[in-house]
């Protein structure tokens, strides 16, 4: 496990593909929900998986995270396979993640909530001496700064706004020093300009980090203001994959997605 | 051989009817309610009683006194429904489940005190149906015709569940409220009046098993236990809220008595035990089950900020603990030996406390670990001629055991299902215990369980309770502060982030419920020495409701909170016992007040006043927060 730390560690060069997705399939009774998508995501760079509802992108997440297990294709981390691992192992081979509804542990102060993935990361879970909060403080504290909620600290995640709740789940996500982030609708619930500072920090840490960042989302601004390329989902199917300008283009996607000429403002 | 087989197939088919309808009422129940209703097996017993009186007033001899008799008790029974979800249940819909499942719990002590004012402590032997008073010659044995009229019940009773549930108007709602509580009260159903007649006949179905049984077996105060773990395990096996599955499950269950009976009369719980176990494996919501929608996450209400004792809560501990050990300074020994055994079971509760708060696991068999430390230090002495010491340190491994066979079933489940899991667990080592005479002394116990010459004084007993139990409380205490104790917190917060953390949630909930069972181990070894016996009621029912109570009267969300429920608890109960040989129903009586006027417990209810009036408004707002998603 220690090589596997290690090698999360060092940050992965730009370029270099971190998430590489090979035909990937699952079918739920009959119905072909993902069928054969492949697709790759670069250290550093964000991209954005989008799709009318039903398209099948929160299962291609959930495959990608553990929650689901593929009936094909192939999921590579870095280089190493990680299909049909449990999300634990996931996310112990450099994968953090938000979720579409936030999820923090509520009987815990932000800052415990940081703690709390940083022991895990260092494998002191099974400890049943000495204090958790003692732990990590410093390491926790600067995750915080990151996103800028060290001022609220000492606060309960319960009674946060649900914009600061977001950026709680993003420090939490980034405790293990990941080389992928996917995040399933970071946006969802915000308001407008929150959802802008959001994706606008997200962006600056994952390339200040060297972090693959894979984010599904609705909101057609943020698409296409803060992702380096897209890929798009049709009832299972890629559909298209470029820059945001190229898919805006793209025939396919207008008939399929964006419908009668809209391109913008989807929401 | 072959006739054999047949004959005890239709034994068990026999007996599985009542199993049946008592389950399947138990089902619907919940299906609509959520409520898991305690009581159930109370409503079981009176059917039985109220048929027995009738059936005697109306001419047990004549068709039409008996099996009016029984309707007529059935009917009663589903009356007697009605009154316990009016009167009780629909003031707590909105309160925790657990605090529910007590409610109903002190349903159950209400009644069977309500039984024994009533009917009296000695059995009542019931007419044989007219009719039905034959034999028939099966397989070259002689076979009643009742039992071939229970048989066909079953069925019966199953075919017309489906007729009701699929073709009338109300089986529909019924089906609807299973699936989806508020939609249907969006669509403008009167729920006050589908809650109210779903109970009352699930009541009924009760009321009819336990009147059917009347020319089967006497009728006795102890039916109701037997039948309520019975059915949970039924339940569990076929799936909560599955009606088929219940039918499924009750024949399998019956079938694999009658046999077990037969080949290992012994061990009959332990086969149950272990074919619910495969079941479980396989498939963990039973065999008709589904998995609950929406359990995983976003379920529960928000916990509250769980901090550190600060000065004064310390100051507070310390002082009370030295209070204690000044005790035996001024107190005569009957007091001593009253405050040895509260000392215990504060123990024993903060031991639950730490799977139910931290952990968030209500368990309903915790008293099977306190007993099997109990035990295991009464086994050490008695078998392996140990003095006190050595048996003091070997008996919680025995618990630590259990809890590691146990719990690895239990953590794959959560909730009710978790709940009835251990309650069925706890029913099995408290049947060993009872059934395994050579080696237990079964009923009798086991007598002569004493301290070292050195503890023997009162005194010196009372020091050595305090210094083991002070010890293990405050280790529990660090632990729930400590890396592992924060892991636990995190899967029961929101099981999914931690996951995705890396924490491995299961193992977690497994450790910590070996953790909790160790140290009722100790709780139960150190009783045991201070009574000098044990005895298989050490792991009955009532033994882990006092455990729950204790915990759920401090507050389930306070460290503090099972130390001082189990002293508020435990001195209520004696002050009840001595005032009243009714004591059951006052308790009874307490727990449901207790419910519906205090749901966040004791320690819980005063700390939510104070923080609303005197400190941060963000404190008050946290507390509010979770006042409000607790109701």
């Amino acid at each position: 496990m220690s090589v596997v730390l290690q090698q999360s560690r060092a940050p992965a060069m730009a370029g270099d593909p971190v998430l590489v997705v090979r035909d990937l399939a699952k079918s739920f009774g009959g119905v072909r929900a993902v069928d054969g998508v492949s697709f790759s995501v670069e250290a550093g760079t964000m991209l954005a998986l989008i799709g009318p509802n039903g398209a099948g992108k929160t299962t291609c997440f959930n495959m990608l995270n553990g929650q689901l297990r593929p009936d094909k294709g192939e999921v590579l981390l870095g280089g190493r396979p990680i299909t049909g691992m449990k999300p634990r192992a996931v996310w112990r081979m450099g994968v953090g993640r938000t979720f579409q509804i936030t999820a923090t542990f509520t009987s815990m102060t932000v800052r415990e909530n940081v703690q709390m993935a940083l022991i895990s990361h260092a494998g002191e879970i099974w400890s049943p001496f000495g204090r958790a909060r003692d732990r990590h403080k410093a390491a926790a504290d600067a995750l915080l700064a990151q996103v800028g909620m060290v001022e609220q600290a000492e606060r309960a995640c319960g009674v946060l706004a649900y914009g600061d709740l977001k950026r709680v789940e993003l420090a939490v996500a980034l405790a293990n020093q990941p080389k992928l982030l996917l995040m399933d609708e970071p946006t969802a619930g915000m308001a407008p300009r929150e959802r802008i500072e959001l994706m606008a920090l997200t962006a600056e840490i994952a390339a200040a980090k060297g972090i693959a960042v894979l984010f599904t989302e609705h909101d057609m601004d943020v698409v296409f203001t803060h992702s380096d390329s897209v890929i798009v989902l049709d009832r299972g199917l890629l559909i298209a994959h470029g820059t945001a300008e190229e898919v805006r283009r793209d025939p396919n996607v207008r008939a399929v997605y964006l419908g009668s000429g809209a391109t913008s403002g989807g929401h | 051989m072959i006739d054999l087989i047949l004959t005890q197939t239709l034994n068990g088919l026999a007996s599985a009817s009542s199993l049946f309808l008592v389950a399947s009422g138990l089902s619907i129940i919940f299906g609509v309610t959520r409520i898991v209703n305690f009581a159930h097996g109370s409503l079981y017993m009176l059917g039985a009683y109220l048929a027995w009186t009738l059936v005697s007033y109306l001419g047990p001899a004549d068709t039409f006194g008996f099996w009016g008799g029984v309707l007529l008790a059935a009917l009663l029974v589903g009356l007697a429904g009605v009154l316990i979800e009016v009167l009780i249940l629909r003031r707590i819909y909105q309160a925790p489940e657990l605090f529910q499942l007590l409610a109903t719990f002190g349903v159950v002590l209400m009644l069977q005190d309500l039984a024994l004012a009533t009917w009296g402590p000695e059995d009542k032997l019931g007419p044989r149906a007219p009719g039905f008073k034959s034999f028939v010659i099966l397989f070259d044995n002689r076979f009643p015709t009742y039992e071939l009229f229970l048989i066909a019940v079953g069925p019966l009773v199953l075919g017309l569940l489906w007729f009701l549930f699929q073709k009338t108007r109300w089986g529909t709602l019924v089906r609807a409220a299973t699936q989806d509580r508020e939609m249907v009260g969006a669509l403008g159903v009167n729920q006050r009046l589908l809650f109210t007649s779903v109970f009352a006949f699930g009541s009924m179905l009760a009321g009819l098993g336990g009147a059917l049984q009347l020319p089967r077996e006497a009728v006795n105060l102890h039916m109701d236990l037997a039948m309520i773990s019975e059915a949970f395990v039924v339940v569990v096996v076929g799936g909560l809220g599955s009606v088929t599955g219940a039918y499924l499950a009750a024949v399998l269950i019956g079938i694999l008595h009658a046999f077990g009976i037969l080949i290992f009369p012994k061990i009959t719980l332990v086969l149950v035990f272990l074919v619910m176990a495969v079941v479980l494996v396989v498939k963990p919501y039973g065999l008709m089950g589904r998995a609950p929608v929406g359990h995983a996450r976003g379920h529960g209400p928000a916990e509250p900020l769980l901090l550190p004792a600060d000065r004064l809560t310390k100051l507070a501990g310390l002082l009370a603990l030295a209070l204690l050990a000044l005790t035996p300074i001024f107190a005569p020994d009957y007091l001593l030996s009253t405050l040895t055994e509260l000392i215990i079971f504060a123990l024993f509760a903060a031991s639950l406390h730490f799977m139910m708060g931290p952990g968030g696991m209500a368990s309903f068999g915790h008293a099977a670990y306190f007993g099997l430390g109990a035990y295991g230090a009464a086994l050490a002495v008695k078998w392996l001629g140990a003095p006190m010491e050595p048996a003091l340190v070997f008996a919680p491994f025995l618990a630590g055991i259990a809890g590691v066979v146990f719990g690895w079933f239990c953590v794959r489940l959560s909730g009710v299902y978790l709940a009835m899991l251990t309650l069925a667990f706890a029913q099995i080592a408290w049947a060993t215990a009872f059934q395994w005479v050579e080696l237990t002394g079964g009923d009798n116990g086991i007598l002569g369980v004493w301290p070292s010459a050195w503890a023997s004084s009162k005194t010196a007993y009372f020091y050595l309770t305090l210094g083991v139990c002070a010890v293990s409380i405050v280790a529990l205490r660090l632990t729930i502060f400590s890396p592992l104790g924060y892991g636990l917190r995190a899967a029961r917060d929101n099981p999914l982030r931690a996951e995705a953390i890396g924490l491995d949630v299961m193992r977690i909930q497994w450790v910590a419920f070996i953790v909790a069972a160790f140290a009722a181990g100790i709780a139960g070894a150190l009783f045991a020495f201070s009574k000098g016996s044990v005895f298989p009621t050490y792991m009955a029912i009532p033994r882990s409701v006092d455990a729950l109570l204790m915990v759920l009267l401090g507050g389930v969300q306070t460290v503090s909170g099972p130390i001082i429920g189990a002293f508020a608890y435990a001195g209520l109960s004696e002050q009840l016992m001595k005032a009243t040989m009714y004591w059951r129903f006052g308790l009874g009586l307490s727990i449901v007040l207790l419910v519906i006027l205090f749901p966040r417990g004791l320690v819980g209810g005063s700390l939510l006043l104070v923080e609303r009036w005197c400190r941060r408004p963000e404190a008050a707002a946290t507390a509010r927060l979770a006042a409000e998603g607790g109701r």
